[in-house]
């Protein structure tokens, strides 16, 4: 019962920060999507990096530690603490410098301005806005079966029962999220995001310390995986578990970063561009508290509770929570894993609606038809619309999440392919819209492609030992490899052909395209126009 | 300036893979995988390249154009 009375007291704190941003608000759709690009460097540090610290993330990290090694935290974490903050400098002020001199409120926004282009702009829209619906629903499928696990109880006739169900627990997030957004936009969205990466960094430290004591000390734990005598527990202590091609490709990952449209936005609503430079040199020391531990704890679950397969040790450090820590530290611990889902899931729900707000139903006439208070309240309308719709599809879908998990794997390497896009808008001149255009269609295709490659060889890869890989096609070679992991090419993951396949049509396209006027040109390129790098492109 | 700083990111890439601890089991002050030791170091390592960055090759003009138009701007597409 206490579990369940904390997270709802929580749940209710959150709803009602979004009442006191409401207080602070003006009613311009500036202040709603971008709260008046007003973010002081705190609050942008925390509220950007738990923007992007998803449950997904963690849980999933620890899980997968589990299962091949503490190489994961380089797989994941420490490629990141380079990557983004490296696109945050490079990439995310000179995006910060465009919206405060132009008004740009989106990545299309500047994309159509710069390439002097309409269609193609609702194009990378729609594809954005697919890769980024899935990662919506699962977090709301994930804060719904989180919310029913730890309100478990004790039946009258014996077994266990949740006091909220998934799809209440569904709707109690759905509302959470819904109303702080609502009413606080990205002011409302900012705030909550801070108090919940506090929270999750507090009470993370005090569970890592009452687990490593109730476990009689780390020290002790991993001389005991060390001697384990259990086929491949010992190799969780080195990176044997994860093939250097594997390891290589996943540095490409986090320069999805910068082209999720919820992170671009963020940007955008610095108050200064000094802001970033305490983001880009604090941001790495983040990751490692956060990631060091889940990554940490997966590997020491493995020697509590052995022989989990994959999916079921997703949930290795809700285990050792509920079976290391009293119910009050579990409770808190379990809120601040429900603000890692909520705090990713209110920022992806406004980055869905500032982009339809102003790619389409801006940019197609709506706003100068019904003026600037008409789109403020179609953004909020449009944030209960999204909200319900995917309310309804987490509980029509509760069961498909495995689906969803897939689609964010490929969504992550899809964002990482535009990357390239980005790249090129800021930093070459000659490049074109049709280079743009050709790039996100070989991402929308590649990103289908590796799906149904995956799907396919799903029997196949049940046949499979661990580490092994076998061509999907045997007449194709080593192209196509399955192992049980995933699909790759020649070995790599998928995003590596992606990148690089991006890359490549837009150089080349552009070079065969005529390139924007001499006048948006020198708009965008002016002679002493400032790089982030200090030196004109 | 700009070729060093894009020197040692190719330098930092490289480092990333240490293909020198893939299968050491050693264990830092008893508890510490060796690799994972080795990852937060150089985790440590991003954030003090992130500020020496921050010293070395940040672009002053964004702050000259911060100083010269302090608010939100409006002449965006649409």
């Amino acid at each position: 019962m206490i579990p369940t009375i904390i997270m709802l007291v929580y749940l209710a704190l959150i709803a009602g920060v979004g009442a006191v941003a409401f207080s602070r608000s003006r009613a311009s759709g500036e202040d709603f999507f971008l709260a008046s690009r007003s973010l002081g460097s705190v609050v942008f540090l925390l509220s950007l990096f738990g923007t992007n610290m998803t449950a997904f993330a963690i849980l999933g990290s620890s899980g997968m530690s589990y299962q091949r090694g503490i190489g994961v935290y380089g797989l994941m974490a420490s490629s990141s603490a380079l990557i983004i903050p490296l696109c945050l400098f490079f990439i995310g002020t000179r995006l910060w410098w465009l919206g405060k001199k132009f008004g740009h409120m989106t990545q299309v926004d500047y994309f159509r301005d710069r390439w002097e282009c309409s269609h193609i702009g609702t194009v990378i829209f729609v594809l954005t806005a697919a890769m980024l619906i899935p990662y919506i629903l699962i977090a709301l499928i994930g804060g719904g079966k989180v919310l029913e696990t730890l309100s478990m109880h004790p039946l009258e006739g014996g077994g266990q029962g949740p006091i909220i169900p998934y799809s209440l627990g569904a709707a109690a997030v759905v509302f959470a999220v819904s109303i702080h957004v609502f009413l606080g936009g990205m002011r409302g969205a900012a705030w909550v995001n801070t108090f919940q990466t506090i929270l999750f960094l507090v009470f993370g430290t005090i569970a890592v310390v009452l687990i490593g004591h109730d476990l009689g000390g780390y020290d002790a734990v991993m001389a005991k995986l060390a001697a384990s005598k259990v086929p491949g527990q010992a190799a969780l202590l080195s990176r044997e578990k994860i093939p250097p091609t594997e390891f290589l490709s996943y540095m490409l990952i986090p320069l999805s970063s910068i082209m999720f449209p919820h992170m671009a936005i963020m940007c955008l609503s610095a108050r200064k561009v000094s802001s970033f430079k305490t983001t880009v040199s604090v941001y790495p020391i983040c990751i490692m508290l956060i990631w060091l531990p889940a990554v940490y704890l997966g590997v020491v679950a493995a020697t509590q509770y052995a022989g989990l397969k994959q999916g079921e040790s997703d949930n290795v450090i809700l285990t050792l929570i509920n079976g290391h820590t009293g119910p009050f530290i579990a409770a808190f611990l379990g809120a601040g894993i429900m603000s890692c889902v909520m705090s990713s899931d209110s920022h992806q729900i406004l980055g869905l609606v500032t982009m339809f707000t102003r790619d389409i139903f801006a940019h197609y006439g709506g706003r100068d038809r019904f003026g600037e208070k008409a789109q403020l309240w179609t953004g909020r309308i449009f944030v209960l619309v999204v909200s319900l719709i995917a309310y309804l599809l987490a509980i029509a879908l509760k069961d498909k999440e495995s689906i969803f998990s897939l689609a964010i794997r490929f969504a992550f390497s899809g964002f990482a392919a535009l990357a390239p896009v980005m790249i090129a808008a800021l930093f070459w001149k000659r490049s074109t819209k049709w280079g743009a255009l050709t790039a996100a269609l070989w991402v929308g295709l590649t990103v289908f492609l590796s799906w149904y490659f995956q799907d396919a060889s799903a029997a196949l890869a049940k046949t499979l030992k661990p580490g092994q890989s076998v061509p999907i096609y045997p007449e194709l070679g080593g192209l196509l490899l399955r192992s049980a992991g995933g699909v790759t090419v020649f070995g790599y993951l998928p995003v590596v052909p992606m990148v690089f396949g991006s890359a490549l049509l837009m150089w080349l396209v552009s070079l065969a395209t005529r390139p924007p006027s001499e006048a948006t040109i020198a708009k965008y390129f002016p002679a002493a126009t400032p790089s982030p790098a200090g030196a004109t492109p | 300036m700009k070729w060093v700083a894009t020197s040692w990111i190719v330098v930092l890439v490289v480092l990333h893979q240490d293909s020198w601890f893939w299968t050491d089991k050693t264990l830092v002050f008893g508890f510490l995988p060796i690799g994972l030791a080795y990852h937060a170091g150089y985790t440590i390592l991003a954030a003090i390249t992130m500020w020496a960055f921050t010293r070395l090759i940040w672009p002053k003009q964004l702050e000259e154009l911060e100083r010269e138009q302090p608010g939100a701007g409006g002449g965006g597409h649409p």
